[in-house]
């Protein structure tokens, strides 16, 4: 069962030196607005490449007004498998990366972690601007193809360099081919990778009895339809190139991506649902991506479920924690107060997160 | 901080440190080491830095580093057997070279194409690369470029323009020699496999 056992912050945000023992159980966090719950399971979502669910700089990560830098080490394990990860950034200089002692690309911890996040800042997922659903899908991809993060980084290196002729105004129809070639291959894997990740989804919650409605997911595109084969990809980015032109920047490929949603039940978008059926289905999904992955991998991904018990009734609370509970997930929950999580019952271990003069303090109970 | 009147063994740690792999610290350990070795090792390192620091050039053809106008590699007849090594850096035409694989000549591009940080096709070397295909009778170009994005980018594009005129080949992905699959990355597994050869 994939679980941190331990976590140790420094100088991360408001806290100034925290220490965490927990086990493979359910952890539920409480305490005042502000006392610094959330950053307590930022710094676990860290344990996935990228930057975190604030999607905040090394920097910002930092405890004002010192700005020493900070630390964050972290005891992961997975069945017999254990491995010791830290994270340091100093002088505000992006996060360094340790796995067993020997430094390690961001990359790496794809491979031995997996970690999936719901925090308030998705209520709006649905409404909002594509991006935000396309990070949505990456991450629940990611959380299947650790190379996903590897291919998305080479896509965005070679738009880059695409878009910065375009800007140039650049005439050699070579270097082009040159660059939409890179574009191309590493376009056609992400959109495999996507669709993949969305039939895993598809199929768990088909098999799942769930008390949260299932939403069916669509990849669609807010441009003309891209192409998903690599040839094909290729010829339309030749295409678009003199409108690209104009435009400065490109206007096609899987990075104009989006992910279309709709409750099943009802047959309506997710975007014409209410904000509590938006909520059930985001939780649904991540519920569902976490079987998935708990088939797959033989272990469910660590959860971070930022305010979420707040938000649903007592019953749905009750039924969130069941199924929590049935996939074995070391799920860290924030909440204001203990009774959010009284359903839990002796299923979770509890840490209290309290403010005392700017600084965090966390006590276990 | 400068101090004033400073010594000239500050001078030489100073530059030391400059150097790639080595800060203050081991500059300064390096410039001890070599005045406790003033006649064994300093003195004859000053000279080889003062030989090297008059004759070192870029050839002229390929673009290796050496102390003469064409280099040792582009003067050895023997070496003219129609292959050429397309490298970036001088420094992947060493790795080559210690190899001692292969027999053929080099072209070193001196970087790879990046719009965004101003290299383009007249920035490398790639005008003087179809002249010497065509000068020096060459049947097969090598291209030894990196695995990432650009080094990538930059092969596509060698390959467009030169691909009528010559056979093109690149070095082969797949488990390193000593290689155990278990700490492979899934990609190089997937390469290894697609390029799979019959026993």
């Amino acid at each position: 069962m994939l679980h941190l056992e331990h976590l140790t912050l420094s100088h991360f945000r408001s806290h100034r030196r925290a220490e965490v023992h927990v086990d493979a159980r359910p952890v539920a966090i409480y305490g005042p607005n502000g006392a610094g719950k959330t950053n307590l399971i930022e710094a676990v979502s860290l344990f996935s490449p990228g930057r975190g669910l604030r999607r905040a700089s090394a920097q910002e990560m930092a405890r004002r007004p010192e700005s020493l830098g900070w630390k964050i080490t972290g005891m992961l394990r997975a069945g017999g498998d254990a491995h010791e990860v830290a994270f340091t950034s100093e002088g505000g200089a992006s996060r360094n990366v340790t796995i067993d002692g020997k430094p390690a690309p961001q990359t790496a911890l794809g491979r031995i972690s997996r970690v999936l996040w719901l925090i308030p800042s998705m209520d709006r997922l649905w409404i909002e601007a594509p991006e935000g659903r396309r990070r949505f899908l990456d991450r629940m991809t990611l959380s299947f193809f650790p190379d996903h993060a590897q291919a998305t980084l080479d896509y965005e290196k070679a738009m880059r360099e695409r878009n910065r002729l375009l800007k140039d105004e650049v005439r050699d129809a070579g270097w082009y081919a040159a660059v939409e070639a890179q574009m191309a291959r590493t376009g056609a894997v992400l959109t495999a990778n996507r669709q993949s990740a969305l039939a895993r989804i598809a199929a768990a919650q088909a098999g799942a009895e769930t008390a949260f409605p299932a939403a069916d997911l669509e990849l669609t595109s807010t441009e003309a339809d891209i192409p998903e084969d690599e040839a094909g990809l290729r010829a339309a980015l030749a295409e678009s190139r003199f409108r690209d032109i104009a435009a400065g920047r490109t206007l096609v490929g899987p990075h104009r991506a989006d992910l279309y949603g709709v409750f099943a039940a009802k047959g309506i978008p997710a975007s014409d649902c209410s904000t509590g059926e938006q909520k059930a289905l985001l939780i649904s999904l991540i519920l569902a991506n976490a079987r998935a992955l708990a088939a797959d991998t033989g272990a469910p991904p660590l959860l971070l479920l930022d305010e979420v018990a707040a938000h649903l009734d007592a019953g749905r609370r009750a039924a969130l924690y069941a199924e929590i509970g049935a996939l074995g997930a070391q799920a860290w929950m924030t909440g204001t107060g203990p009774e959010l999580f009284e359903e839990l019952g002796e299923g979770a271990q509890r840490l209290e997160v309290t403010e005392d003069a700017g600084l965090s303090v966390v006590r276990a109970l | 901080m400068s101090r004033p009147n400073r010594s000239e063994i500050d001078t030489l740690i100073d530059l030391l440190a400059r150097l790639p792999g080595l800060g203050p610290r081991s500059a300064r350990r390096a410039v001890l080491f070599l005045i406790r070795k003033r006649g064994i090792l300093l003195q004859p390192l000053a000279e080889a830095m003062q030989a090297v620091a008059q004759n070192a050039r870029e050839c002229l053809n390929c673009g290796n580093v050496g102390t003469t106008e064409i280099c040792e590699i582009c003067s050895d007849d023997t070496r003219a057997n129609g292959l050429l090594c397309v490298v970036e850096d001088v420094a992947d035409l060493w790795a080559m070279e210690r190899a001692g694989a292969f027999r053929g000549r080099y072209h070193v591009l001196g970087g790879t194409l990046s719009a965004l940080d101003g290299v383009g096709p007249d920035e490398l070397r790639i005008p003087q690369l179809k002249d010497r295909i065509a000068g020096e009778e060459i049947t097969e170009v090598i291209l030894a470029l990196n695995q990432t994005v650009d080094g990538q980018t930059t092969a596509h594009y060698i390959a467009d323009q030169i691909e009528d005129r010559v056979a093109l080949s690149s070095l082969a992905q797949g488990v390193p020699i000593g290689g155990e699959l278990d700490y492979l990355d899934d990609g190089t597994i997937g390469a290894a496999l697609n390029a799979r050869k019959r026993l």
